[in-house]
């Protein structure tokens, strides 16, 4: 009886359920639609012509009829091509800076978090250059680091330091100099994303922990380095994409210089593109950085795997 | 409803001594407190830099209280001088207004049609907006522009707004969002007759409201503080917007650095206001997504 009465609701539904299905569809596609033909106009058609773009000569000012097509020479020029390897090499030195970050974050995170008072407030302190325009800030730098007149030299001279680097005008000092305002502003980032990652370590195991006499070393050593390298890890990758993508402080504060110690490959990029006008070539340049970012992003895949269970 | 910086309660077992003020805890304060004003030394010296006579700004030792004050000066002369800072906001806020307008909507809509209803090829066509997540911005400015001077959409506002505006990241934030809402509630909305424009708009968005706020307070911060975009796709000087018209100025006034501290505090003001009025959204919504822009 009782199974009788389902079936037949089943059945008399699914006439309907057919409709429901359709227009769930046609629901669907007109929600997704907006953001599907926007992506595709703005990214993935851009995507696909990176390819067709990169085997062709293109000086731009010709229009479309300055369209050549080269096949790999570009590639084949890209990997003999001293500028591209330097700014590559430049942004392998720039790595340097994600571990500074990371540390220096993890131990403001352990102490904002546990070890002060006013906790949300410093958080704000901490996080303020992050969200300050990179523009703005590096307009700052730019006269703090003035190698004559600026204040950091002033205060590096009152300390009796008689030859003062010229950082962002010294080859030698340019890179770092580059470095230390990327720690500087992503620190606010990485602190917050460590302060998630301490809130899900579970109390019990520093209650366990301490129960059993152990010290803030050894806690800190076994209970929070390894509960967090999930986040270490993620903030790594994140770290690594961002400095491959690097474009803004470069393109304010040195224009790659000087002596091309400071240019990198989006920095490349923009030059051999919109200086330049070689499009062509930057597109090659393009589709090379497109790998590295793929490739770092198919490490983070993999390892996040790795690590699900620690 | 869940609020999205959700922060798990600290249990309150762990922390007995919370009552009583710990000696370590208040210097570890005070040592936290002394790092911190270096750490924030840029900003103070723009700012002191800001209210100063051209003459004191490179004066050592540093007068981090200005001995004269050239407030006013210093502030009309950015803002009314030429180039105009005036015009140059007022663009960042049409484009910031306009993207945060267009994404938030686009976002929303797909992620209510990822999360809440069933179409074949959903999952399909949703991994294939996560890929476009990996394509770094960067690596297709050369095809985009190509297209951009063909299409007219070259040195336009709204070409800039389009550019910003679609991202596989606001639509991944907010299907999270409406993943969290009971499928009940719709399905009862359905039995009632409702259709999906209608659960859209007066069940789901105010559902997951703080989740948009959050998503729009990050897109605005990037929109504002993106460099790269405008000075691609932008080229007539009165399209200009802040981050532009700050490097064009600190250009053609050279070395009038008061002035120029003057405009980057103007820069960064907006930036500071959304954040100290909204901050655990930002910070919520960083540490939610660990999303960088």
């Amino acid at each position: 009886m009782e199974r009788s009465a389902s079936q037949s609701t089943a059945s008399s539904q699914s006439k309907s359920w057919l409709s429901t299905t359709a227009k769930e569809t046609i629901a669907g596609y007109l929600f997704a639609a907006p953001m599907l033909i926007g992506l595709t106009i703005f990214i993935l058609i851009p995507m696909v012509s990176l390819f067709f773009i990169s085997l062709t000569k293109w000086n731009f000012i010709q229009g479309f009829r300055g369209v050549e097509m080269i096949g790999l020479d570009n590639f084949r020029h890209l990997f003999q091509d001293k500028s591209f390897f330097v700014s590559m090499l430049n942004n392998i030195k720039l790595l340097l800076a994600v571990p500074f970050t990371l540390l220096f974050s993890l131990v403001i995170a352990i102490v904002v978090d546990e070890k002060v008072y006013f906790k949300s407030f410093f958080k704000i302190i901490y996080f303020m250059p992050y969200i300050s325009s990179v523009v703005a800030v590096a307009i700052v730098f730019q006269i703090l680091f003035h190698p004559s007149q600026g204040p950091v030299n002033g205060f590096l001279m009152s300390l009796g330091v008689t030859n003062p680097p010229k950082w962002l005008a010294d080859p030698t000092y340019a890179l770092p100099s580059i470095m230390m305002i990327t720690v500087w502003t992503s620190i606010g980032f990485n602190m917050v994303v460590y302060l998630a990652g301490l809130q899900s370590i579970p109390k019990d195991l520093y209650e366990a922990a301490d129960i059993d006499g152990a010290s803030s070393w050894r806690k800190f050593r076994s209970i929070t380095v390894p509960m967090l390298s999930p986040t270490t890890f993620f903030l790594l990758i994140t770290g690594i994409i961002y400095s491959f993508k690097t474009f803004d402080l470069i393109a304010v504060l040195t224009q790659g210089g000087p002596a091309k110690s400071t240019n990198v490959m989006v920095y490349e990029i923009y030059d051999q593109a919109f200086v330049n006008l070689k499009m062509g070539y930057a597109a090659a340049e393009s589709v090379f950085l497109f790998a590295v970012i793929l490739l770092i992003t198919g490490i983070q895949f993999w390892g996040q795997k790795k690590w699900v269970n620690y | 409803m869940e609020h999205p910086i959700s922060a798990p309660n600290v249990s309150s077992t762990h922390r007995p001594k919370r009552a009583k003020l710990s000696l370590t805890k208040i210097i570890v304060t005070v040592i936290m407190l002394v790092i911190g004003i270096i750490f924030l030394l840029p900003f103070i010296w723009m700012l002191s830099a800001s209210f100063k006579p051209e003459a004191d700004v490179f004066k050592y030792p540093v007068q981090w209280i200005p001995h004269t004050w050239n407030v006013v000066e210093n502030y009309r002369a950015v803002w009314f001088g030429d180039p105009p800072f005036m015009l140059y906001y007022w663009n960042s806020i049409k484009v910031s207004v306009m993207t945060i307008l267009i994404s938030v909507i686009t976002s929303a809509m797909a992620a209510y049609a990822f999360s809440k209803i069933n179409f074949r090829g959903r999952d399909t066509l949703f991994i294939i907006v996560l890929l476009t997540f990996m394509i770094p911005g960067q690596a297709v400015l050369v095809p985009q522009f190509i297209m951009y001077r063909s299409l007219g959409l070259f040195d336009t506002h709204i070409g800039l707004v389009l550019l910003e505006s679609f991202s596989a990241l606001g639509t991944f934030m907010l299907r999270q969002a409406f993943m969290s809402i009971h499928s009940e509630f719709i399905e009862s909305a359905k039995i009632d007759g409702a259709g999906h424009a209608r659960i859209f708009a007066q069940i789901a968005l105010p559902l997951v409201q703080p989740f948009i706020a959050t998503y729009a307070i990050l897109r605005f911060i990037w929109t504002w503080n993106d460099y790269q975009a405008p000075l691609i796709f932008l080229r007539s000087p009165e399209l200009f917007t802040v981050q532009l018209g700050i490097n064009r100025f600190a250009d053609a006034t050279g070395e009038y650095y008061s002035l120029i501290m003057a405009g980057t505090c103007s820069a960064i003001l907006p930036l500071l206001i959304v954040f100290l009025l909204a901050q655990k959204h930002v910070i919520g919504g960083i540490a939610l997504g660990g999303v960088k822009g």
